[in-house]
């Protein structure tokens, strides 16, 4: 039977892990607030460029730009895998880890697909088990900008127009709601075949040509794909961590619950030893 | 066919939707040169580079640093895409100034491994927030 003193040691142990976890969820929280926003906040641009993409797709021929062709037979598939940077949030890492190694062993030969890595934990996973990492991205969650997924966009598109890479995928948690998030597995290059506006289609004067625009607009596209993705697993991170958290801090006032209830058992049953060594003591003499 | 009256304007960035509003006209740094849209214009679609951008409702007219995207204009519609966009009291007159400073000393003195063009965008882009955020004053 363990001693008073141990159990007491013990429940204090578990007190103090319940304040961190629950201030880990504090600060999730707050933090999923302006990811959140974020996320919302990026959606309309995202929007209005696909529908400028899809008016302009029935009037430009598709095989016109290098972004929207076949990709190189010679090269080998890429896959971006987006993770976070830090642990305690669940299975939100081990999932998209799971996603992609179910891709890689769909596409084949594990050796002979490229990947790019953003955030730490997917890093570190790929990296010790020798895939071939061709970018990574450490420590971007923090100050999330722009330029940050049009770096790793550009470093996707000059893999694939180069000819290295045949695809382009990228793999994230998507963000759904506080307490679900999605595992997306999107196709960023070739840009997948744009559904032409519905209805009539619009007679539009290009100003320069409509090729040049084409040729900035369809770069512009992946890296709002890209921000998009970061933005999104950045919010569901948050998310996964603060239901984690909340989750560790209920587990632990369970814990601190029944380990109370054993240490005043085990009090109770010195105290009843006590008493019946006195009276058995007394009854003696 | 009647032709619109007003114009729905859009413009948002990558970070947010940052106007949308029904306005009389609007004026946009096109690649090729300034555009005056007014409501009935031809679709067109074009690019945009770092200027100035300002939509008017009714005497009121409204002010907007941009630098660089697309516009898609459609005869009661006009959507712009902005890479970066900032209403003219938003700018940080400061923080453009000491941009300008910064490009203007690049410029003058180019040592060898002088990106010129960009520095040029960058001189371009705090003389247009600088431009902008005056108008912002002068308009009571």
């Amino acid at each position: 039977m363990p001693s008073l003193l141990d159990l007491r040691r013990r429940i204090r142990a578990v007190k103090s892990t319940q304040q961190i976890t629950k201030a880990m969820k504090m600060i999730a929280a707050s933090r999923l607030k302006r990811a959140q926003e974020r996320v919302i906040a990026a959606r309309p641009y995202a929007q209005r460029m696909l529908q400028v993409l899809n008016s302009l797709a029935t009037r430009v021929d598709p095989e016109s730009h290098p972004l929207l062709r076949a990709g190189h037979a010679a090269g080998r598939p890429l896959l971006i895998v987006i993770t976070a940077d830090r642990g305690l949030c669940g299975s939100f890492n081990a999932n998209v880890i799971k996603a992609a190694g179910q891709f890689v062993l769909k596409e084949g030969r594990s050796q002979e697909i490229g990947l790019g890595l953003i955030g730490r934990k997917g890093r570190d996973f790929f990296r010790r088990r020798g895939f071939d990492v061709r970018f990574e991205q450490v420590g971007i969650f923090q100050r999330l900008t722009y330029a940050h997924a049009a770096d790793v966009a550009n470093a996707a598109i000059d893999e694939f127009v180069a000819g290295r890479a045949s695809t382009v995928h990228v793999v994230y948690n998507e963000f759904r709601s506080v307490i679900a998030q999605r595992i997306v597995l999107e196709q960023l290059l070739p840009i997948p075949r744009l559904e032409g506006a519905a209805g009539p289609t619009t007679e539009y004067l290009y100003e320069p040509v409509a090729d040049e625009i084409f040729s900035v607009l369809l770069p512009r596209h992946v890296q709002a794909q890209v921000y998009r993705a970061l933005l999104e697993s950045n919010a569901a991170f948050f998310a996964a961590q603060m239901t984690a958290m909340d989750a560790a801090t209920r587990n632990s006032s369970e814990m601190i619950d029944s380990l109370t209830l054993y240490m005043n058992k085990v009090r109770q049953a010195a105290i009843t030893r006590e008493i019946i060594e006195v009276v058995s003591g007394a009854a003696a003499t | 066919m009647a032709l619109p009256t007003k114009l729905h304007l859009e413009i948002v960035t990558p970070d947010r939707a940052l106007v949308r509003e029904e306005v009389d006209e609007v004026q946009l740094p096109g690649a090729e040169g300034y555009l005056g849209v007014l409501p009935g214009h031809t679709p067109l679609l074009a690019t945009l580079k770092v200027g100035e951008l300002w939509y008017r409702v009714g005497h009121e007219r409204h002010y907007l640093a941009i630098a660089g995207g697309f516009v898609e204009v459609l005869p009661d519609h006009v959507t712009v895409l902005a890479h970066i966009a900032e209403r003219a009291h938003e700018i940080d007159v400061a923080r453009a100034e000491a941009a300008r400073k910064r490009a203007e000393e690049r410029l003058a003195r180019p040592s060898a491994d002088l990106d010129f063009e960009r520095a040029r965008i960058a001189l371009m882009k705090a003389l247009i927030r600088l431009q902008v955020a005056t108008r912002a004053r002068t308009r009571v």
